[in-house]
């Protein structure tokens, strides 16, 4: 059943076509056929009204959230571990923590542009909002779940402090850690599309499905959004790729 | 070299914030080349008397000795053997051995030319590049005391290195630790819960009491080796240590 999982899929687009017909209003839901072409012509800018080619925008997004991501990996990561390492430390930041994270990243818009004004900060803090709660959580997680034996053989063996972190407790938690990243971007990714609907934006792919609504070019939101879609699925799966070459001893500690 | 523990007694916080005297007063001289097994029911305190010579613990009372110097932590000359989880998951067999080599400052060549060799001691070379987690349990021990071997100590502690084994890979390893035993002449303290483990392997068994544990007695075993396990000198011996041991297991529950 290999062939399985694309039924779904073609049934989906099956479907869409067959209703745009029923409909018959390319408003409410455009054909195939004018979807298409902007997607075949991903590096012309004749089809996304003037605001730069699909790749532009989406080169512009992808900078965006990596930006945004890389400093919530940098902040979040070393919070974690020392969090996972000293319980004085978790007592310490818990609280606060739990109190933040249930806090959607849009609802820091408001204070975003009251703190950093409009442009690429603001997006950058909503992005780091976003990805900077799962990845701290998964990397305390992951520094916990380093077993206790392996850090005493280091320690008899003749391991130092900082020996012990580099060589011990860092790849043991790894693959948490790595889980956290993973979630993270995704997250952050979400987080993008949304901020580049912050007043002042004129490039991304969030900016530009705003943009062809105001203009009633449902094709170009669709367009879009399959864009921000594949883009999410191709990350994930380098994420996963790697996570199965590098951490596949994963739960099969013995 | 000589190890000697003067009086050493260890006491903790427990539950209700009673004090529980886990050791009491444990003397004990340990000779250069010797095989001393430590033996008693489970909860005696045997696991912590060998944690505390390691250094993973320390002694509310007495002191240890090695060659007359006290020693109060982890020290190079000793190595320790676990019963189960010690292996790094995310390091193959060979840069397992190399770790205490790699702790040392050792470059990499050379300390995987000196893991071979180790390797080569307990019979591994075909899985020198494989992962922990493709190993049987048997096979993750002889690779735990190879990595042991790799850092030269004088003395090898072993806490129920074949306690998670079966029967028949146990008998096996057995016999192997005693012939790495007498190649490389170290100085072993072996704990364990099983006589007949006990008497197979050691020259002397040191038997000790129930919570808190104290030295009950001490056997000296003069059987040559290889030993028989069907033997009438062996079984006569067995019984003998056996009779202490359950003395000690019935004194403790009136």
């Amino acid at each position: 059943m290999r062939y399985l999982r694309f039924l779904l899929p073609l049934l989906l687009i099956i479907g869409w076509e067959v209703a745009s017909w029923v409909v018959n209003n390319p408003f409410i839901l455009p054909s195939l056929e004018t979807v298409i072409p902007i997607l075949l012509h991903p590096f012309s800018p004749a089809y996304t009204l003037g605001t730069g080619s699909l790749v532009e925008n989406a080169t512009v997004s992808i900078q965006r959230v990596g930006l945004g991501f890389l400093v919530a990996a940098a902040v979040a990561i070393p919070i974690g571990i020392l969090m996972g390492r000293s319980t004085l430390l978790n007592d310490f930041f818990d609280s606060t923590i739990e109190l933040l994270r249930p806090i959607p990243p849009l609802a820091w818009v408001p204070l975003a542009l009251a703190w950093f004004k409009i442009g690429l900060t603001s997006i950058v803090f909503i992005i780091f909002i976003g990805a900077f709660f799962p990845i701290l959580l998964n990397t305390v997680d992951g520094v916990r779940s380093v077993k206790k034996t392996w850090i005493e053989v280091a320690t008899t063996l003749g391991a130092k402090e900082k020996q012990i972190m580099t060589k011990v407790v860092l790849p043991g938690a790894a693959p948490t850690i790595w889980t956290g990243l993973r979630v993270g971007f995704g997250i952050a990714w979400m987080c993008v599309v949304a901020a580049e609907w912050l007043p002042g934006i004129s490039k991304g792919l969030g900016y530009l499905i705003l943009y062809a609504y105001n203009f009633g070019q449902t094709n170009l939101i669709i367009a879009g959004m399959v864009v921000i879609g594949v883009i999410g699925l191709l990350i994930d799966f380098i994420f996963k790729r790697v996570e199965k070459k590098w951490f596949s001893w994963r739960g099969l500690e013995r | 070299m000589t190890l000697v523990l003067k009086g050493l007694s260890k006491s903790f916080v427990g539950e209700g914030k009673t004090e529980v005297q886990a050791l009491s007063n444990i003397n004990l001289e340990v000779a250069d080349g010797e095989f001393v097994s430590v033996l008693g029911p489970s909860g005696c305190g045997k696991t912590t008397l060998l944690r505390i010579i390691a250094g993973l613990d320390h002694a509310t009372g007495g002191s240890i000795l090695l060659d007359g110097n006290r020693i109060d932590g982890p020290c190079p000359r000793m190595a320790m053997i676990f019963q189960e989880y010690s292996l790094y998951p995310w390091r193959t067999v060979l840069d397992n051995i190399a770790f205490g080599l790699e702790m040392k400052g050792m470059e990499k060549s050379r300390r995987r030319e000196k893991a071979l060799e180790f390797l080569e001691l307990v019979g591994l070379v075909d899985f020198a590049k494989n992962y922990p987690f493709e190993l049987s349990g048997g096979m993750r021990q002889r690779v735990a005391v190879a990595r042991a071997l790799a850092i030269d100590p004088q003395i090898l502690l072993m806490d129920e290195p074949f306690g998670a084994l079966d029967a028949q890979t146990r008998n096996m390893l057995q016999r192997e630790l005693l012939d790495i035993w007498e190649k490389t002449r170290k100085t072993v303290i072996f704990v364990t819960h099983s006589v007949d483990e006990a008497v197979f392997l050691s020259d002397r068994v040191v038997v000790l009491t129930a919570r808190p544990g104290t030295v009950r007695d001490m056997v000296q075993i003069d059987l040559p080796r290889p030993r028989e396990r069907t033997g009438t000198e062996f079984a006569r011996i067995r019984r003998y240590v056996l009779d202490h041991v359950e003395k000690t297991a019935f004194s403790s529950k009136v």
